[in-house]
């Protein structure tokens, strides 16, 4: 066996082929693993903003919750039927009623924006996924329309689009086959950073009185940081562990 | 060792034959369709909604996985347990276990919002899903049964084929106990989170698997007009029994740890009492006809001679399995997620409510395109690869 391998002899122009395909891909392949690197990185990045939301049910009227409803409407461009199953809503307007005082209470619900998100460890492709930030996103290019997210959301906060849409804004693209929730106005926060109001923020919020507070709840500066340390406030489905971004006051 | 076993490819030419290849390719054109225009229309077509997100192409594929990993065993018990009374039937149980998958798998690629990324889910993986983890389970599934297959009927290399045997065997425990954790494992639902989910699925590919296995064995001898004794049917016979037990028992266990817990109570009294169809569903199809009925036929002493009560015991068995697939699936999504325990809960995003689903005719035609795949690719298989025995003369007989 071993004189054949050695009676094969070095052929310059094959060999100068193999090195010219090895330089090719290298040339192609590690630019990609550079920015993957890069991602990567920022991705783990704990040091940053986690943006989230403080809703003070106390200080929201019904009509409160339906502007926040609204504003997202408008500036998202999407609509419901109160009767049609299939319509999507990022936001919607909760009643509740105490089992045993009959209290009353209303509030927006919406991603909830968790920490450890389920949505985003059962989606087979990546395309939910947490930004570095604490937003959760859907990514509309490789989202595949499984609804496995659906199934694993504590909140209910999300929805598949079931039939094709026309006139979307440039700010939410959205797609017929695809899933989507809440973007925490994204688009606002990537312009404004820490300045930046959600639209849901922006219908209800007068003057001083912020019955909707966003901020960073990394920074223990921040408004809504003081404001949890004073008042406290609590985690839908704390029992679960998920650690949202969104948290309740009144409950 | 037992005796030599002829093999031989399908030879019926008649219109027995192409008229039913006929029929089925037809019924997979026509579900085909129906994706084709689920796909044009949007999922608005269908009955599923945001509430159900899941319905009834869910229940047909992960039927038709689950019994793909169990129509494995009669090849297992061969290679791996070493009963070689099986080892005649080991080729077409592998052959059946890829057309089962491959028609599951269809059913729910189809029914994807965006099946044409197709490429996308092949290409990017997040490794924390479970749904992930099926991806390459189900397409390994299909590679190494392949592998097993040839290394069976290829004489040279048939020594092979005990070990190959034994890795597909653990590899289906594998693949089906993924199935199972994808409920298992959403710590969200009442009707999920339970690791009891994944060894409940196993046991019920095995009673699946074996029932659909049975069918289509007799089919396929009945088309061929080839000999197939009794005595051979006998030991699935007992196999089939054992199996539905086991699905009794861990459905038994699944109820009474969630019926211990407090929180599970409405959950239970949903699917047990209160849940209309979802309990009509459990109690007169899953245990009533789909379980006990096919107990009485395979286990009374006057029927032990009766081809027709095994039959009637595998498609009843099969019944019970899309009934339980259904609760757990539909029922599982019905009942409504409790985001605020103690409040009663009102909203336009039906909050609070039973979810409503009534399956539309093209999800039932995508369904029945699916099993229809799989029993073509079952019937093409055994016409052009020898799978088939010859004959299954009486056990005693030939020894």
């Amino acid at each position: 066996m071993s004189s054949e391998f050695d009676s094969i002899e070095v052929r310059p122009a094959r060999r100068r082929f193999i090195q010219g395909a090895a330089a090719l891909a290298v040339t192609l392949i590690a630019p990609g693993i550079l920015l993957y690197r890069t991602g990567a990185a920022s991705s783990g990045d704990s040091s940053g903003p986690r943006w989230g939301l403080l809703i003070d049910t106390n200080a929201l009227s019904e009509a409160d919750v339906d502007a926040c409803v609204q504003a997202c409407q408008r500036e998202h461009g999407w609509s419901h039927n109160d009767d049609s199953p299939t319509d999507a809503q990022w936001i919607r307007k909760v009643h509740l009623s105490d089992e045993r005082s009959g209290a009353q209470k209303v509030l927006p619900m919406m991603c909830q924006h968790c920490a450890d998100p389920p949505c985003v460890y059962v989606c087979p492709t990546g395309a939910s996924f947490k930004r570095a930030d604490g937003i959760v996103l859907v990514n509309k290019h490789t989202c595949i329309g499984c609804r496995y997210c659906m199934m694993a959301c504590p909140y209910k906060a999300r929805s598949f689009i079931h039939e094709v849409l026309r006139d979307q804004l440039p700010v939410a693209p959205r797609g017929k086959g695809t899933v989507e929730s809440c973007t925490l106005c994204v688009h606002r926060i990537d312009r404004d950073g820490a300045d930046a109001v959600p639209a849901c923020a922006e219908a209800v919020n007068r003057g001083a009185s912020k019955a909707i507070l966003f901020g960073d709840l990394n920074d223990h500066e921040s408004e809504i940081s003081q404001r949890l340390q004073r008042l406290g406030a609590t985690r839908l489905r704390a029992d679960l562990g998920v650690d949202p971004g969104v948290r309740y006051q009144g409950l | 060792m037992s005796m030599t076993t002829e093999y031989a490819e399908m030879r019926s030419s008649g219109p027995r034959y192409w008229g039913l290849l006929l029929l089925l390719a037809l019924v997979a054109a026509i579900g085909i369709g129906a994706a084709h225009h689920m796909d044009v229309e949007g999922h608005h077509i269908t009955g599923m909604n945001n509430q159900i997100v899941w319905g009834l192409p869910h229940v047909f594929a992960i039927f038709l996985i689950v019994a793909a990993s169990g129509a494995l065993n009669l090849a297992s018990l061969n290679s791996v347990f070493g009963k070689t009374e099986y080892k005649p039937l080991a080729r077409f149980s592998a052959v059946l276990s890829i057309a089962l998958l491959i028609g599951g798998l269809a059913i729910l690629l189809l029914d994807l919002g965006r099946p044409d990324r197709l490429i996308v889910a092949i290409t990017h993986y997040n490794f924390k899903s479970i749904f992930a983890w099926n991806i390459i389970l189900y397409s390994g599934f299909v590679v190494i049964v392949l592998a097993y297959l040839w290394l069976m009927m290829e004489r040279r290399l048939h020594r092979w084929s005990r070990p190959i045997g034994i890795f597909a065997f653990a590899w289906r425990l594998l693949l089906t106990t993924g199935t199972g954790s994808i409920f298992g494992f959403l710590a969200a639902r009442e009707a999920y989170d339970t690791a009891v989910l994944a060894p409940m699925f196993i046991v019920m590919s095995f009673a699946f698997g074996l029932a659909v296995f049975v069918l289509l064995l007799l089919l396929s001898f009945r088309l061929d007009r080839r000999e197939l004794d009794i005595s051979h049917l006998q030991r699935l016979r007992r196999l089939l029994g054992i199996f539905i037990i086991g699905i009794l028992y861990f459905v038994l266990l699944f109820h009474v740890t969630k019926l211990y817990a407090p929180q599970n109570h409405a959950f239970e009294r949903f699917i047990l009492l209160d849940g209309g169809v979802y309990s009509a569903m459990f109690w007169l199809v899953q245990i009533g006809l789909g379980s006990l009925l096919p107990l009485l036929l395979l286990y009374a002493p006057g029927l032990q001679q009766s081809v027709s009560s095994l039959v009637l015991a595998c498609a009843l068995t099969i019944l019970g399995g899309f009934a339980q697939l259904y609760v757990i699936i539909v029922g599982g999504q019905a009942f409504p997620l409790d985001i605020f325990p103690g409040y009663r809960v009102d909203s336009s995003f039906f909050d609070g409510a039973v979810g409503a689903y009534s399956p539309s005719l093209w999800e039932l035609l995508l369904g029945c395109g699916g099993v229809t795949v799989a029993a073509l690719i079952a019937l093409l298989g055994v016409r052009v690869l020898p799978i088939l025995p010859r004959s299954l003369p009486p056990a005693d007989a030939a020894q």
